[in-house]
């Protein structure tokens, strides 16, 4: 099936949420795009739409009180939004896998872990219960735990091995696309290392697509290849982890970098980015990220920038550079 | 003469549980100087928060001793203890849970300077709130807003001020910014440096973010299960971790820079072990990769390599 241009291509995803107190704009008129075998990044603060995104590939954005309200999303050839339900079941799965934000939700406490991962490869492919409990335990042992402990239930592990049997679980039927909404943000820097390492080692051997949600710019530039930057539902940077990183062009993106403490620099003082992201139910006309930017000027207030090439994989969105000599400070004076 | 604001001595506090003694915090001893900011580091239930409870003796120690301003807390009844905390407070980790939903803005901060009848006159206590509002960032138009109303960051502004209010000399900052998106992050540390250095405060900086803990502390210590396993000055740890835990801490961060090759990290194996009942042997060696034989003749204990840098490991002396 490896014929496709793409493992993941979405474009024109809207979403939004219908509620009391009006409609969420979560995700606004976004595109995605994976090549086969490639990691992307999409990094976004808290509410930026990153979950919204991934719950819509896989058709599960809640509803009511969530719609798709435009967008296509082909996943490995498949036309996610136009499936009979029967199919779809069968596309997650086998075509697309979620590692879901919340590890502690995505475990059923009354079964054992080892019926969970049998569950999941019963599903999917046609073994017998025994050899579904054999292959159970490979792939307990592949993610580092001894196969005694398959009838153990998840409260009798620790987060660090929960999150291990969730990525066996989400693995076991080698999808093409593997979704990964912050993998690790509920653990230990060390367990952290220790599941990105797992995560990216079966990655490499399965030869699996991901997209990779997460808010840690640290985490991207380790495990991907390109990156794209979500602000108030729309992507506002993409492009290669080179690019993104060491040509930033995004006035947000280089918010997020300055946010951050450097490991090995304690004097220079932090350069936070002023203000709040905008109530995703009054989105300011013009630019989201207008009222929060260093550079913004009075046509940002009015006009709403689009996606413009700077290269054949780098994209931004801002209306600064309409003028040729604009750049960012980050730019100015080298690194 | 160093001029310690705080020396803790073989602080400990045990839990008893239903499946034994769980060694929260084992005989741990450090000083805080004046002014100056220690780091806590480790990983999810190493006893960070229970060092800093116990400081304030919000939960009482099982042993140890706690000279604050030269005077043992331990030896302070509750009244005493009560009036002591207006020199010392904390602030927490999670600024949704640790405000009173039913008290605005203007009361929460308040509370602290009536209960203490640190201002008697209802206009003098009005005053001195919006000045501490606009100390931490706050915009006079919350004073009587709920905490549900505000964003993360804005609550935890509040808990800011609310420690405030009583002009501590020291500050307890339990993962204060730990819940918050990195760019109001980069807010809430700044703040803290600012107020620090404007009002001559003392921290202890508890966090499991190593980055920030350079970014913030003079002295850094680092815990594991219970146990200090390093103590150094905070450039010196950075530059030269000795403890395997604390490289494989240093090597584990990921680092948000673009760099070709992947970079060659300490991945740890084994699980961290129990708290609860813990045999006499190095508390890390479940997950050690330079463990060897005598990691399990007896706990290592801590001992100073080089001037002002303490190791508790078999293997470095
Ligand atoms: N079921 C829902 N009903 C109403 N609004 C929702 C729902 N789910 C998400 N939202 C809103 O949609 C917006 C995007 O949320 P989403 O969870 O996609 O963000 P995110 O980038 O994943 O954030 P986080 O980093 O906190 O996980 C937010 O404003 C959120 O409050
Ligand atoms: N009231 C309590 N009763 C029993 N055990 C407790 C209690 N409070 C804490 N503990 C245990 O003491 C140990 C230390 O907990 P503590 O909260 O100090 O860890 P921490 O380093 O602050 O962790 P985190 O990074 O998750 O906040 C843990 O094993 C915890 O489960
Ligand atoms: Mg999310
Ligand atoms: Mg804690």
């Amino acid at each position: 099936m490896d014929k496709h241009e793409f493992a993941l291509d979405v474009s024109n995803l809207t979403v939004e949420y219908v509620t009391s107190d009006g409609i969420v704009h979560a995700v606004n008129d976004i595109d995605l795009k994976i090549p086969p075998q490639k990691s992307v990044g999409l990094v976004g603060e808290t509410g930026a739409g990153k979950t919204s995104t991934a719950l819509a590939i896989m058709n599960l954005i809640p509803s009511p009180p969530g719609v798709i309200r435009s967008g296509k999303i082909i996943l490995n050839g498949y036309d996610v939004l136009h499936m009979k339900d029967s199919e779809l079941n069968q596309v997650r799965g086998s075509e697309v896998a979620m590692i879901f934000q919340d590890p502690m939700t995505a475990l059923n406490p009354v079964l054992n872990i080892g019926e969970q991962i049998e569950e999941s490869i019963l599903l999917h492919e046609d073994v017998t219960r025994d050899e579904a409990h054999e292959q159970a335990c490979e792939m307990l042992e592949m993610v580092g735990i001894d196969r005694s402990r398959i009838y153990d239930y998840p409260h009798q592990l620790s987060g660090g091995m929960k999150q291990r049997v969730i990525i066996a679980i989400a693995l076991c039927c080698n999808p093409h696309l593997l979704i990964a909404d912050e993998p690790t943000t509920a653990l230990d820097v060390t367990i952290q290392a220790q599941v990105l390492d797992l995560i990216s080692n079966l990655r490499d051997e399965y030869r699996t697509a991901m997209l990779l949600i997460t808010h840690d710019l640290g985490i991207v530039a380790d495990m991907c290849d390109e990156v794209s930057v979500m602000y108030a539902g729309r992507i506002v940077e993409h492009g290669t982890v080179e690019e993104v990183f060491t040509n930033t062009k995004h006035p947000y993106t280089e918010g997020l970098f300055d946010s951050l403490p450097k490991i090995n620099d304690r004097k220079s003082l932090l350069k936070p980015i002023i203000g709040l992201m905008p109530d995703p139910t009054e989105l300011p006309e013009g630019c989201t990220f207008a009222p929060r930017c260093r550079y913004a000027m009075d046509k940002c207030f009015k006009r709403r920038p689009s996606l413009n090439a700077i290269s054949d994989t780098h994209e931004v969105s801002c209306l600064a550079y309409e003028d040729p000599v604009f750049s960012i400070e980050r730019n100015k004076h080298g690194r | 003469m160093v001029d310690n604001i705080l020396e803790v001595r073989n602080l400990t506090k045990y839990f008893k549980t239903k499946k034994g003694l769980l060694h929260a915090v084992d005989n741990i001893s450090f000083t805080l100087e004046r002014g100056k900011t220690l780091g806590i580091v480790g990983e999810s239930g190493c006893g960070k928060s229970t060092i800093g409870r116990s400081i304030l003796r919000l939960i009482e120690p099982t042993s140890g001793e706690i000279i604050f301003n030269g005077e043992d807390l331990m030896k302070l009844n509750t009244l005493q203890m009560r009036s002591m905390r207006t020199k010392m407070q904390i602030i927490f980790q999670d600024p949704y849970s640790s405000l009173n939903p039913r008290r605005t803005v203007s009361q929460t901060i308040s509370e602290a300077i009536e209960l203490n009848h640190l201002i008697h006159d209802k206009k003098d206590i009005e005053k001195r709130v919006s000045e501490l509002m606009d100390m931490v960032g706050l915009a006079d138009r919350f004073a009587n807003s709920y905490p549900h109303e505000l964003d993360g960051g804005r609550r935890q502004r509040i808990g800011i001020a609310r420690a405030l209010s009583v002009n501590p000399e020291f500050i307890v900052c339990d993962e204060p910014v730990s819940a918050l998106d990195v760019s109001i992050q980069a807010q809430i540390l700044n703040l803290l440096k600012e107020l620090q250095s404007k009002l001559k405060l003392s921290y202890i900086f508890i966090t499991h973010d190593m980055s920030a803990v350079n970014y913030f502390s003079d002295d850094i210590t680092v815990m594991y299960l219970g146990k200090m396993v390093e103590k150094s000055p905070v450039e010196d740890l950075f530059l030269q971790p000795e403890h395997p835990y604390t490289k494989a801490l240093l090597s584990a961060v990921p680092i948000p820079e673009y760099h070709k090759e992947k970079r060659k990290r300490i991945i740890l194996r084994g699980e961290v072990k129990s708290p609860i009942n813990l045999p006499d042997e190095c508390r890390f060696s479940s997950r050690c990769q330079e463990f060897c034989d005598v990691c399990k003749g007896s706990e290592p204990q801590l001992k100073e390599i080089r001037k002002d840098h303490f190791v508790a490991c078999h293997n470095v002396t």
